[in-house]
């Protein structure tokens, strides 16, 4: 079980937190003017990397926070957390 | 004296393969050397009459999923795609043993599908009259009926999620993972299918639209078609010709006790209680737990997940409880966003992708191996596989087996 | 005969303890291990073996034992426990096994508990190098943690009799427990295995609290407990296990790993035998002989398969007239039960014991399970770490150092590193004893295997494989360890291969003639020893499995009657059956009783959210598919909610509040889901909406009181209200006060009757419910459940979101194209709509169903075709049916159903499988009951 370190409480047990996939994958702008591919892509499609991934997590069971984080899939050792909102944080992987 | 409890077990037999050097190109090349991989060399060798084949694999032959799964099979199936695909796949299993040569511990002692709520009771009903309707053996038993196949799960009223019923598919059952590999192995060698171990793919060459060759870790292998079945790792490979994937890899554990006489004659699975079990031929318990959350590459989960799953597996089967943990791994499951399986066509000409299983791909071992090998031949989708394009999530054409199906595995 | 000696040994020689092996009676002393007592009485047959059924008997003395596999009977059945770590206690009943344990028939009585544990510092192992690094530890002020799977600190010191400092180690190993035990945040746990070592410092632990206590372990006491321990910094001070040789004939009982023999004869004061043969490849088998010799034992040879025997050691027994031939092998033995004559270079020499010793393995199990690198110390023969971690570090002879002085050492600058990693300055220098050892055991031969009969040369004991099932596996074209230990089931039985594994990785290697260094040792995997499964389910067992969820008014439904149905973790009223009512004849009097006069209900499940700000209403027009920022502060509205998938994931009422504040229902089982995804909408892709989301399910007891005679009920305990059509109209709120508690009231129905919805705060919920069934007395108000509930509304048509859907129906599907927007630009899943799978024409749509013989029930989930005689499979299913039941307001049966095309199919005669006939049934619409909606106002 991971050791979580939430931007908001801390570190914290995994057990605390859900898992919300790939993150920085924006609602379109008008859904209605994407193609059925395009919108097939926002629904279904995401990067499922071996090595670092940005991806979401929420304090589900603490601060109710959703926040972002960078894994790598691979240790699942996570490279950096940072506060929704937030760029992505160069990461040495 | 009785005899020894290990005494009646099949020996291996004293050759398996050979293990050569890759040549310089092949009419087909398989990148996985796991179940689904090598079983699709066995088709299309058998089948299709087309050898000149290598299965790349960049670790041991069937040391991933294949060697980490629980060998549950099964084809009751919610939707008419899969049942198809899966009762085809039961099918072979039946003769496989003939078929192979080799001693696979087939054994169909049938599955049971607890119910534990109402609505369990609802889907599982609808279940079992699709599955009659498909062909496919399936029966509602009731809470005394579950007794009756499976004397140690707890029916009792007052637990904390009674069991209301089960369906019962008795053709279901178990066969020994390894065994199973090393027979499509070793039958593929024998029609002269290379097997390349510890090989990585480390790039996917196309030229014109089409795919041309693989990069190795052992050099270049030049190739007339590619078939992916690589699982968990998918979407890595799909990613080397810019092929994106709608999938997921999660680490999925499984555990075994020590070795028990005979308690569990069937296999039980319970998709609201989040435990499946059944005893292997040896006697340990083999056991299968929910997937780990988050995305990983890691072949190793969270142990609170194996608390739970003992947590549930006692609920369940109270005379467990003295039972040992002896050993606990992980797999790495692609899982798609219905639960079913990729299998077919890319944009890429001669790339063909299977994957997408989830936690389903081992008992559609021999079925996905001969509708793959059947797709690569003929360039043109198996009716059986010919619902699970990829095209489906564009569409909308789903084939959603998480809301029936119990649990997917 | 007894085996025990006279004197030594940790053991109270003054109790007796009694026990029963293989139904012979037997006594031992406290501080025996179930193996120790049977060897002191002379018994080293055990058990037999899986394969062959060959007798097995004791290797070796702690967990690393592959053969002494015992049931336990009494007090409890356990099945498959090693002999060597069964504490003895008074009454112990056990059995010898054929490698396959026996589960228990009667519940486990015993409690199993876990506990969390945060520390800096985390010490495996309370062998000397364990100790002194975590007194080091302990001395710099960090919070330290020692686990030990033994009942005592020592561990390589409780199997020697060796001093430390000029004192007996006992009393150096004692001087630092106390100190530990003494120091404040300092955790010194005995009888406890650190079992599995997972990221982030997190290490599992099972301690055996009681099990030593046998018949006098008290109840109220968790016999085992899981630590759950996070630490900083962990040093693995894990030891290593000697390793045997490979031969013809090694399995016999009586042969003995040399270091166990020590064991046994220091820690119990036991004798392994009469007459013992040593064949070892290293100095340290020289200690066990001389000290066996020295209590008694015949020592007829040590064969040490090097070609010079060591200069001191060789003279130490000369002096006591023990014969050492170098350059010797062992070749092969004798023996049924029990070893009786030993092959040494062409001799046959009578011996009852045979102890070996083929080098050390450090115990890197949980090393590598934190995903250290191993390496291969072709000196030792061994895998060893081959990396240092950041937070995990090895100490003693885990990292393949034998010398006792040098294991300490490492044990201090391991432990001072750790606290320091960890932020603690060093507390001072712990002195390091220095040992009288004789034995260095570095000074080793590695030697896998002495050639001779491959069939009968095991490697691994437990699993009766062979060498010549290692070379069958290798002939057969396996090249990866993970094949052969696959084909041959070398390590995976109980053991996991701890003494096994490593010879089979040599002889692979010699068969394929491949270096060991160029090898990937197998993965070890957790649990480092077996676990049972009570211990890890702990106390999440039957009520605390999963926390039940119960209504303010639950005392009420037991008191009267009712029989519950699981929905999520609630516990809700399924129906009331009176005295000789079924299912159906409860449900049927429910459901008139509501149509005709008045019931009610405990809604308190239903989910409720209360969403707040300025653009609340903005929120929740994209998350319905109708509009809602248009509603008016006291009125309410039904809406659907979709995924992005455009499939239906929930719906509910939305009722205005106030101009920025909403109260939304959800289904009782979507509650917690709908909340986190409309807090996952705000948080990650509308930050910018000023908008607040709470769950206040708990917070209101809600009560529907349906029927024509609801307002004359309600109208009673609500004084203030005017309960007039005019003046509170369906789909509006009021706050007002009900039996003299302060309520909102909503008029809103789920079974087309007149209704309302009683909301009052949690606390009051009892009362009023009372108040109201008193008030409705005299109209014969009648409680009822979640069936009755299930059948009025679908007789209305109205869907159940989870029966009526299954993710693949769309509210067009129900159809509900009504409650889906065209004016919105804009809400979740409506982009999914326009794909070419959600407009083709035969979809499958919510129809009603009825059979054309009406009193035929169609079971639930029956599938539909379109023939009246079935095909061969497969048949073409057109749907199935979702709901079905009896209706006492119909006075037939009907079902609702999902039906392909069904909207267009209303009138057809379509055909349901039900066992072996098929029902004919005629499709109509959704809406069954009073379609003019005439009852609604009253």
């Amino acid at each position: 079980m991971q050791l979580i370190p939430c931007p908001w409480c801390g570190p914290r047990e995994e057990a605390e937190f859900h898992y919300g996939g790939q993150a920085h994958v924006a609602y379109p702008e008008d859904p209605s003017a994407l193609t059925d591919e395009e919108w097939a892509q926002y629904v279904f499609f995401r990067d499922n990397p071996s090595g670092p991934f940005a991806e979401r997590w929420s304090h589900s069971a603490g601060c109710r926070r959703w926040f972002n984080a960078v894994r790598d899939t691979r240790s699942h050792d996570l490279l950096a957390v940072y506060r929704a909102g937030e760029p992505m944080p160069e990461v040495a992987s | 004296m009785t005899s020894p409890p290990g005494a009646h077990l099949p020996e291996h037999p004293d050759f398996l393969w050979e293990n050569p050097e890759p040549k310089a190109s092949y009419d087909v090349v398989i990148v996985g050397g796991g179940g689904h991989g090598l079983a699709t060399a066995y088709y299309l060798a058998k089948v299709h009459g087309i050898t000149n084949v290598a299965v790349l694999e960049k670790g041991w032959l069937a040391g991933g999923n294949m060697a980490r799964n629980t060998t549950i099979i099964r084809s009751n199936y919610l939707w008419d795609e899969s049942s198809g695909i899966y009762e085809h796949s039961l099918k072979l299993w039946e003769g496989l043993e003939e078929d192979l040569g080799y001693p696979i511990l087939f054994d169909q002692r049938g599955v049971l599908n607890l119910a534990h709520s109402l609505q369990d009771v609802r889907d599982s009903v609808r279940r079992v009259n699709a599955n009659r309707l498909n062909g496919i053996d399936a029966e509602w038993v009731d809470p005394a009926g579950v007794k009756e196949i499976c004397p140690i799960v707890n029916t009792s009223p007052d637990v904390r999620y009674p069991v209301l019923g089960a369906t019962y598919q008795p053709r279901a059952g178990i066969a020994k993972h390894d065994y199973v590999a090393w027979g499509y192995a070793r039958a593929a060698h024998a029609m002269g299918v290379d097997l390349i171990q510890n090989c990585e793919v480390t790039g996917l060459e196309t030229a014109g639209g089409r795919i041309t060759a693989v990069e190795t870790s052992r050099g270049r292998i030049a190739a007339g078609k590619v078939a992916l079945c690589a699982a968990g790792h998918s979407s890595v490979l799909a990613k080397m010709v810019g092929l994106r994937l709608p999938l997921a890899s999660h680490p999925l554990q499984a555990l075994v006790s020590e070795l028990l006489e005979p308690v569990h004659p069937t296999v039980v699975m319970s998709n609201a209680v989040h435990v499946y079990v059944s005893q292997a031929h040896k006697g340990e318990l083999v056991m299968g737990a929910g997937i780990d959350s988050y995305n990983g590459y890691g072949q190793r989960g969270s142990f609170h997940i194996i608390e739970q799953q003992m947590s549930a597996a006692l609920e369940l089967f109270p005379v467990f409880a003295r039972a040992h943990l002896l050993r606990t791994w992980a797999g790495i499951v692609d899982v798609s966003p219905d639960a079913s399986p990729i299998v077919g066509l890319t944009p890429v000409g001669g790339l063909y992708l299977n994957c997408g299983w989830g936690t389903g791909g081992f008992k559609a071992t021999p079925g996905v191996g001969d509708c793959f090998a059947h797709t690569i031949a003929h360039d043109k989708p198996h009716p059986f596989n010919e619902p699970f394009t990829l095209e489906r999530f564009t569409t909308g054409a789903l084939v959603d087996e998480h809301g029936a199906a119990a649990v997917a595995h | 005969m007894t085996f025990r000696t006279s004197t030594g040994g940790a053991i109270d020689r003054n109790t007796l303890l009694h026990f029963t092996f293989n139904g012979q009676k037997l006594s031992g002393h406290p501080g025996d291990t179930l193996a120790s007592a049977l060897l002191a009485n002379g018994v080293h047959e055990i058990g037999s073996s899986v394969k062959l059924g060959r007798p097995r008997g004791v290797v070796a003395a702690g967990s690393e034992d592959p053969t002494s596999l015992v049931q336990i009977e009494a007090p409890f059945s356990e099945p498959m426990l090693l002999a060597t770590t069964v504490e003895l206690y008074d009454g112990l009943e056990a059995r010898g096994l054929a490698g396959q344990g026996r589960l228990a028939a009667l519940p486990d009585p015993a409690r199993y508990d876990a506990k969390h544990e945060h520390c800096d510092v985390l010490v495996v192992g309370a062998g000397p190098a364990g100790l002194v690094a975590a007194l080091t530890a302990a001395r710099s002020g960090a919070r330290v943690v020692l686990v030990d799977e033994q009942n005592q600190a020592g561990g390589a010191l409780l199997g020697v009799e060796e001093y430390l400092d000029d004192r007996p180690s006992a009393e150096w190993v004692a001087d630092i427990v106390a100190e530990l035990k003494s120091t404040p945040g300092v955790l010194v746990l005995e009888r406890t295995t650190a079992f599995g070592m997972y990221q982030d410092g997190f290490v599992l632990a099972l301690q055996k609290r009681t099990d030593h206590l046998g018949f006098a372990a008290p109840a109220t006491v968790a016999r085992q407990r899981v630590w759950r321990i996070r630490t900083k910094q962990t040093v693995l001070a894990t030891g290593a296990h000697e390793r045997p040789v490979v031969f013809a004939d090694n399995d016999r009982p009586g042969i003995m790993l040399a270091s166990s023999a020590r064991t046994f004869l220091h820690r119990y004061g036991v004798l392994p035998g009469s007459r013992a043969v040593v064949f070892t490849t290293n100095d340290s088998a020289y200690c066990a002989a001389i000290d066996l010799a020295e209590s008694g034992v015949d020592i007829a040879l040590i064969a040490d398969a090097r070609p010079e025997a060591p200069a001191r050691l060789a003279t130490e027994c000369a002096a006591r007239g023990i014969e050492v031939r170098a350059g010797q092998l062992v070749t092969g033995t004798e023996g049924t039960s029990r070893v009786t004559v030993v092959h040494v270079g062409g001799e046959k020499i009578e011996c009852d014991t045979l102890l070996v010793s083929g080098g050390w393995n450090p115990v890197v199990s949980l090393f590598s399970q934190a995903r250290g690198k191993l390496r291969y110390d072709a000196e030792l023969g061994a895998f060893v770490p081959g990396e240092e971690l950041s937070t995990v570090r090895v100490a003693g002879s885990a990292t393949g150092e034998l010398d006792l002085n040098a294991c300490t050492r490492q044990g201090r600058d391991a432990g001072a590193a750790a606290a320091g990693a960890a932020g603690f300055a060093s507390g001072g220098q712990v002195p390091l004893p220095v040992s009288d050892s004789r034995c260095t055991a570095r000074s080793g031969l590695v030697l896998w295997r002495v050639p001779g009969d491959e069939d009968a040369s095991f490697v691994d004991l437990q699993r009766d494989a062979t060498v010549s099932d290692v070379l069958r596996a290798t002939g057969a074209g396996l090249r990866s360890l993970e094949h052969i230990k696959r084909y041959t089931t070398i390590g995976t039985a109980h053991d996991q291969g701890k003494t096994s594994g490593m010879i089979a990785a040599g002889i692979v290697a010699e068969a394929l003639g491949v270096e060991l260094e160029d090898q990937r040792p197998t993965t070890f995997r957790p649990p480092y020893t077996s676990v049972s499964f009570a211990a890890l389910a702990g106390r999440d067992r039957g009520e605390l499995h999963d926390p039940v969820r119960v209504t303010a008014i639950h005392p009420w439904h037991v008191a009267h009657g009712a029989l519950f149905e699981n929905v999520g973790q609630w516990k809700r009223p399924w129906y009331y059956p009176q005295p000789g009512e079924d299912l159906h004849t409860a449900v049927l009097r429910e459901c008139r009783a509501t149509r005709e006069s008045v019931g009610m209900m405990d809604g308190s499940t239903l989910g409720k959210i209360d969403v707040q700000g300025r653009d609340a209403g903005k929120f929740l027009d994209m998350l319905y598919t109708n509009m809602m920022s248009n509603l008016k502060v006291g009125k309410i509205r039904y809406g659907v909610m979709c995924g992005v998938d455009g499939m239906v994931i929930d719906d509910g009422t939305v009722i205005r509040v106030g101009e920025q504040r909403y109260l939304v229902t959800t289904t009782t089982g979507n509650a917690a889901k709908i909340l986190d995804w409309m807090e996952e909408w705000l948080q990650t892709e509308w930050p910018h909406l000023d908008v607040h989301c709470a769950s206040v399910t708990e917070h209101w007891v809600t009560i529907p009181l349906v029927g024509p005679k609801s307002r004359a009920v309600l109208g009673e305990v609500a004084p203030d209200l005017d309960v007039s059509n005019e003046a509170f109209e369906f789909m509006t709120w009021h706050d007002t006060v009900v039996a003299g508690v302060p309520a909102r009231v909503c008029r809103i129905s789920f079974s087309g009757e007149l209704a309302y919805e009683i909301n009052v705060t949690a606390w009051h919920g009892l009362a009023v419910w009372e108040a109201l069934m008193a008030a409705g007395e005299k109209y014969g108000i009648t409680p009822y459940g979640t069936e009755t509930m299930h059948v009025l509304r679908a007789e209305k048509g109205y869907p159940i979101i989870g029966q009526e859907t299954d993710a693949t129906v769309t509210p067009q599907d129900l159809g509900m194209s009504w409650a889906v927007s065209k004016k919105k630009p804009d809400f979740i899943g409506k982009r999914s709509f326009a794909r070419a799978e959600n407009n083709r024409t035969d979809r499958k749509q919510l129809v009603g169903l009825l059979p054309v013989d009406p009193e035929v029930l169609l079971p639930e989930g029956s599938q539909i075709v379109e023939t009246d005689r079935l095909p061969e499979p497969p048949v073409r299913m057109l749907g199935h049916v979702t709901s079905s039941y009896p209706s006492a307001a119909l006075g037939r049966t009907f079902a609702l159903a999902l039906v392909r095309s069904g909207h267009e199919r209303i009138g057809e005669t379509l055909y349901v499988p039900v066992e072996d006939t098929l029902v004919p049934v005629t499709v109509t619409e959704s809406v069954l009951y009073d379609k003019e909606g005439a009852r609604r106002d009253g």
